[in-house]
């Protein structure tokens, strides 16, 4: 087996390693970590059904987003939804045989590759444009747009520009899968989109990424409005009570 | 010392989101707590030798402590849509009082000795150790936050920076550094029983003097009991609402609900204040200390019912936290909500045919209604969400004819702060306060130029005070602010009078 097979794969399980031990760690931490206090922002839903279709709302629809600012809505969703697709698009080199809706989504999830990068450059030019998020963009905020840039950049190079062998790179993702190392293409740009999509994982959990498990523990957005039916005491909070 | 002269902000037809006009608000920092007044309530007196190493063990307590901070010290991913959502920002062009930024403050620490990216490779994620510069800025900063959570509103994580400004506030009480406005106000109510410091025969006596205006008024004999053993209800309501205009409207006005429903009712000497600052200094045990004087005024009084005041973060305090801090309630009557609003009680009595109103009264008055912040996004009325934006605006159409609301974006959740709350009612931030009251301000005054508003109803002490103040730096009349209970007062009916 070549080494740069080796050393690929050595890479992505890597860093599959790293994203799901570091956000379970991350989650771990979050469950641990009590709420003492009620504070959903209100209005709030008074009931467990109610809270889920607001976090719902707002993964799916990215409703307090739309409220707060038109523009960003527009480009964050925008890429949001293009990456889902994108994502499930690629589900096919896991897969054989390939899943039915993977199937549907091959062709919408070529040109949400598209619409990812569209809503990246949008995203990245408020940074420069808007002069209060220009203050508030710190080097990493901008380092991550370029990251997701170059994985789309490289993706859409391989799809619409320079095919490269898909047939091979299946063999090699459902090798990784099954254990079992296949060749892996030496085409640069499918070198530099594994590589990069390798170095996202690893970022994953130690950077604002985490921002997509942290908002299912918002407090303000995942508690029920029911102050005055529950009481809500917290283990280090109840020894205060005992004390007096 | 007296505060630097600066410009009140022009009001302008249309709000426009000021450019960054870093460090504009730099110099605004309000005064430290003496030794005294820091001990009085448990806090080391001054900032010693080491402090930096507690400040950070404190902070990583909180961090266990505190799911809010945890999450939200990784969550933000500096998209800027709170970044025009603040009335400080609004109105100081101060690019640190964006919400996103204030939070950096604590962020850019937390990174720094709580995560592996701040730890090695800083620069990149804006780490930095914690330097009495950075604690300078935190002294100022997150002493011009009112802790209103419009932020949480418009942030996709529900990010909310009041959480954070606590934890900063308590992080500095823990190493000596104290607000002197906030800490002393807490270490009145321990030792006298309200805010104001009104000691008990001062407040019997200004309630006999109440007694007697309401007499000469009205010609009936309204009471206003003081710790009136085996009363029904107990009312506990800011302090503001026994000395201060226009607060003491409403006191009257709920006085009048009582006698007009005939329901026994009393104040407590005891527990004078509806207020709990602990809140707003981020301190979970001063905040329970402070609400079990409550409580052991009412099992004292042996009370069935308890109604809180017209008072902003007092209701929060008192409905979200209440029950978890000083409950269960079983002891009360579990017929009624636990605890009660005024305006929940006002309400329902209206509701039920209960309360006869002379609406005319009120004719003299164009009325707007300004949602407090506390009361709009930390706590409910009534058994519906929103029922906080509902109820008073029921009761004020209950008592008067002309109401018109300001602008949607800026009522109900989306409504912006007084310029006042959170701990920042005080002279030395008077700068901060007038200009953070803008964005209020350009909604007033789009309802006084369309429909000749000259009454801006609330109920919230802190809100009135605020308003009081800041009013006649915009042209406005100080007395266009007053309470809803102000309206009841004037319009209700007492049986004896006809």
């Amino acid at each position: 087996m070549s080494p740069l097979a080796v050393a690929y794969a050595a890479l992505l399980y890597l860093s599959a390693a790293i994203l799901l031990a570091g956000v379970g760690l991350k989650i771990r931490a979050y469950l641990r970590t009590p709420a003492p206090l009620k504070i959903p922002t209100t209005p709030a839903p008074t009931t467990t059904g109610g809270v889920a279709l607001r976090l719902a709302r707002e993964v799916v629809f990215f409703e307090s987003l739309f409220r707060s600012s038109k523009w960003t809505w527009l480009f964050g969703w925008t890429f949001h939804v293009a990456l889902l697709l994108v994502l499930l698009r690629h589900l096919r080199y896991f897969q054989q045989p390939v899943w039915a809706p993977v199937v549907l989504v091959q062709s919408v999830g070529a040109y949400a590759g598209l619409a990812m990068v569209l809503g990246l450059a949008g995203l990245w030019a408020r940074r420069w444009l808007v002069d209060r998020v220009r203050y508030i963009s710190t080097v990493s905020d901008h380092l991550h747009l370029v990251l997701l840039l170059a994985i789309g950049g490289s993706g859409l190079l391989m799809r619409f520009v320079k095919h490269t062998d898909i047939v091979a790179l299946k063999a090699f993702t459902l090798g990784l899968m099954r254990l079992d190392l296949q060749p892996l293409p030496a085409d640069p740009a499918l070198l530099a989109h594994l590589a990069l999509v390798a170095l996202l994982m690893m970022v994953f959990p130690i950077s604002k990424l985490m921002h997509a498990p942290g908002l299912l523990f918002s407090p303000t957005r995942n508690q029920a409005d029911t102050a005055r039916e529950r009481r809500h005491v917290a283990a280090w909070a109840l020894a205060l009570e005992r004390r007096s | 010392m007296a505060t630097a002269a600066f410009d009140t902000p022009k009001l302008r037809p249309y709000p426009v989101i000021p450019l960054v006009a870093e460090g504009a608000m730099a110099h605004s920092k309000p005064f430290v707590a003496s030794p005294a007044i820091q001990s009085a309530i448990g806090f080391p007196g001054e900032l010693t030798e080491g402090w930096e190493q507690r400040a950070i063990a404190k902070m990583g307590e909180l961090l266990q402590k505190y799911r809010s901070l945890r999450v939200y010290m990784d969550a933000c991913v500096h998209c800027g849509a709170c970044s025009d959502k603040c009335h400080y920002f609004l109105g100081t062009g101060d690019p640190k009082n964006m919400p996103v930024a204030r939070q950096d403050l604590m962020r850019a620490v937390y990174r720094r000795y709580f995560t592996f990216a701040g730890k090695h490779t800083p620069r990149l994620v804006g780490a930095v150790d914690l330097t009495k510069a950075v604690l300078d800025e935190w002294w100022s900063y997150y002493n011009q936050c009112s802790e209103c959570r419009r932020c949480s509103v418009f942030c996709p994580y529900g990010i909310d920076t009041a959480e954070i400004t606590m934890a900063a506030r308590e992080i500095m009480d823990s190493i000596g550094l104290g607000q002197k406005y906030a800490n002393e106000i807490i270490g009145k109510v321990h030792r006298i029983g309200n805010n104001l410091g009104i000691p008990e025969p001062a407040l019997a006596d200004t309630l006999l003097g109440l007694e007697e205006d309401t007499k000469d008024e009205t010609g009936v004999d309204v009471r206003f009991p003081l710790d009136v053993e085996g009363a029904e209800v107990l009312l506990v309501t800011p302090s503001a609402d026994f000395f201060s205009e226009p607060h003491v409207e409403s006191l009257i006005g709920y006085a009048k609900v009582f006698h007009a429903a005939g329901i026994s009712w009393t104040l407590s000497s005891k527990a004078s204040e509806a207020g709990n600052f602990g809140m707003f200094i981020g301190n979970y045990e001063q905040m329970r200390r402070i609400s079990l004087r409550v409580k052991d005024a009412a099992q004292a009084l042996g009370v069935k019912r308890i109604v809180v005041g017209e008072c902003g973060h007092a209701w929060r305090v008192a409905y979200s936290f209440w029950n978890t801090l000083i409950g269960p309630f079983d002891w009360l009557d579990a017929r009624y909500p636990v605890p009660q609003h005024v305006c929940e009680f006002t309400h329902d009595l209206i509701q039920r045919g209960a309360l006869q109103f002379d609406k005319d009264k009120n004719d003299d008055r164009i009325i707007t209604f300004h949602d407090s912040c506390n009361v709009a996004r930390g706590s409910r009325m009534g058994n519906l969400p929103g029922g906080q934006f509902v109820i008073p605006r029921e009761i004020i159409k209950s008592v008067a004819n002309h109401f018109h609301d300001m602008a949607p974006g800026t009522i109900h959740e989306a409504t912006y702060c007084c310029g006042g709350g959170g701990g920042l009612l005080t002279d030395d931030l008077i700068e901060l306060r007038v200009k953070g009251a803008l964005p209020r301000m350009e909604a007033l005054q789009h309802v006084v130029d369309a429909h000749g508003v000259n009454f801006m109803a609330t109920i919230c002490a802190i809100c009135k005070a605020q308003f009081s103040k800041v009013l006649p730096y915009y042209g406005f009349d100080m007395s266009m602010v007053g309470g809803v209970h102000q309206l009841v007062s004037r319009a209700i009916r007492l049986g004896a009078s006809e």
